[in-house]
């Protein structure tokens, strides 16, 4: 590797207690990268997420985004600059309307960074944009509670998107989605990924994995036993073993 | 409407509430309004934090208090009018609500409310001990019979004088609802986690609002050793701010800046006329069983009983 990876993650590690959740894990994502990231329920991908985007505090290691240590930076000044990424389970902001809730990120990140500021005509046009694009155009004066688990979804995802990452990590955002809409995201991420965006994809639905990643990292019991193509990572007698079983 | 529309709009309002108090020519109106004005004034600092960020103050009467005991302490050593006591009364308590939401602001829920409630205790045990300000025995204020410059009668001043912090108050809120620091209140109270990876700066962002919360309700007790004329820690930290500061903006409805407006014209004007023809001790009585009447039957306010009826109604 010759330039460095916009997202370098070295030695992380992460405690519970006396549970560890993660034990130096490492990880560099390139720019324009798709990575998919997978791993038995429990073995760490959200902790993983959480200690990248400064939900959490990670104990050991660093992570270095865009040439920048993260270390020590709260949640809201990674998404600054540029990491963004959505919740496992849908956090909407329920007293806003669905509008509103893309235009937190707008208002707060984008609007933050240097060289662009958005006016009210513009915010709104972007709002009503991120909403066409996940299909939720119809419902945007409508609350969060109006909506079913698949739209806050797709909601959450676009609340992620409103940010103007460089980097999006959708934690599960197709569970209990069907086949044609995992299809549709699945081609929104693509769409994304090729407008510049690097995304990393914590999913369970293979199918989905498999189509979209054009590398597989697999996390089990908080270490990183597999990082290479998704033909060579399924065949890895490890995952197997991990997922299968002896 | 505009800003400075809706600030026109209040000072037509409070003129024509003037005028009617003055119609009526009962000195007993402007004695009784007064404290429903400052009570307008404390719901809505109240709810600066509690209605938009969701952090329940129990402390209202501390930094209220701290504001009448800095106007106590600038009347014992200068000669400077209200209008100018009142901002510094504000620095005081603004300072205090920095320093509380630095120290507390990690606590979720009920513990910050208990943190806010022990800043209350502590308070009044530094001003009952502390002698300059007459200690346990309290403070006398003479003041005059009629107001600088304007030549009305004192009482009358206090009202105008509160009419104005209420002008003020009422304005900065509803600024704060329409501007991106209303959204980043909001995104606190539904969710911090949230709010953070949307970029918004929370902790930051929670300070500024204990601190503008703190200095209106220090402003708002700044004229009170001028209204009571003698001013003691047991009544100027009396529970009925903390309860009345909260009660005023639920029973109103907290997710606008008319709410508290309402709730403390209803809830004050109510307790006004019960001491007069009931009770005095039964104040308190009367908040409360409202309190529960409308977390039982519209938990949203009286604001939200007219937006379920008749859709959203725009402010």
């Amino acid at each position: 590797m010759t330039s460095e990876a916009l997202l370098q993650v070295t030695g992380l590690g992460k405690r519970f207690g006396g549970f560890v959740a993660l034990e130096s894990v490492e990880l560099a994502v390139h720019e324009g990268e798709r990575v998919g990231l997978i791993g038995p329920n429990g073995s760490g991908k959200s902790t993983l997420v959480n200690c990248m985007c400064g939900t959490l505090r990670n104990e050991m290691g660093s992570v270095r985004f865009a040439g920048h240590a993260l270390d020590g930076l709260s949640a809201h000044e990674r998404t600054r600059l540029g990491l963004a990424r959505s919740f496992q389970l849908p956090r909407p902001f329920n007293t806003l309307s669905l509008a509103e809730n893309l235009r937190v990120p707008l208002l707060y990140a984008v609007n933050a960074r240097h060289g662009e500021t958005l006016g009210t005509r513009a915010l709104e046009q972007r709002c009503a944009d991120l909403l066409q694009t996940v299909g939720l155009a119809d419902k945007a004066r409508q609350l969060p509670r109006d909506l079913t688990q698949i739209e806050m979804r797709k909601l959450e995802l676009a609340r992620a998107m409103a940010a103007a990452p460089r980097l999006l990590i959708a934690d599960e955002a197709m569970a209990g989605l069907s086949h044609g809409e995992v299809d549709d995201i699945l081609s929104l991420l693509i769409r994304l990924n090729e407008q510049g965006v690097t995304v990393i994809l914590i999913e369970h639905i293979m199918r989905a994995v498999m189509h979209f990643s054009q590398r597989l990292v697999v996390l089990v019991a908080g270490r990183k036993i597999a990082d290479g193509t998704p033909a060579d990572v399924v065949r890895d007698p490890d995952v197997v073993r991990a997922y299968l079983g002896e | 409407m505009s800003g400075a529309k809706f600030v026109l709009a209040l000072l037509i309002a409070s003129a024509a509430v003037f005028g009617v108090a003055w119609w009526i020519g009962n000195a007993y109106v402007f004695f009784a309004g007064y404290v429903v004005l400052q009570y307008i004034a404390l719901a809505t600092a109240w709810n600066i934090l509690g209605g938009y960020t969701g952090y329940v103050n129990f402390g209202t009467a501390a930094f209220f208090a701290l504001g009448a005991y800095t106007t106590v302490v600038l009347h014992k050593l200068t000669s400077l009018p209200l209008p100018v006591m009142m901002p510094i009364g504000g620095i005081v308590a603004g300072i205090v609500g920095l320093g509380t939401g630095y120290l507390t602001l990690r606590l979720r829920g009920a513990f910050f409310s208990i943190a806010t409630l022990a800043l209350a205790v502590v308070a009044q045990t530094l001003i009952t001990n502390w002698d300059f300000v007459g200690g346990s025995r309290g403070a006398y204020i003479v003041r005059p019979a009629t107001a600088p410059l304007l030549g009305i009668d004192y009482v009358q001043y206090l009202f105008l004088v509160m009419q104005g912090l209420v002008v003020i108050v009422l304005a900065t809120a509803r600024a704060i609802e329409r501007s991106r620091l209303g959204y980043g209140f909001a995104t606190i109270r539904d969710d911090e986690v949230a709010a953070e990876a949307s970029g918004v700066p929370t902790l930051r962002l929670k300070l500024l609002a204990t601190t503008l919360s703190g200095a209106f309700m220090g402003m708002a007790g700044a004229p009170l050793p001028y209204y009571v004329t003698y001013l003691d820690p047991t009544s100027s930290f009396s529970l009925a701010y903390a309860v009345n500061g909260v009660a005023m903006p639920l029973v109103g409805g907290t997710s606008s800046w008319l709410g508290p407006v309402i709730g403390a014209v209803l809830l004050g004007t109510l307790q006004q006329v019960a001491t007069v023809t009931i009770s005095s001790a039964l104040n308190l009585l009367i908040v409360g069983l409202m309190l529960v009447g409308f977390v039982i039957v519209a938990p949203n306010g009286i604001l939200g009983l007219l937006r379920f009826r008749g859709g959203r109604v725009r402010t």
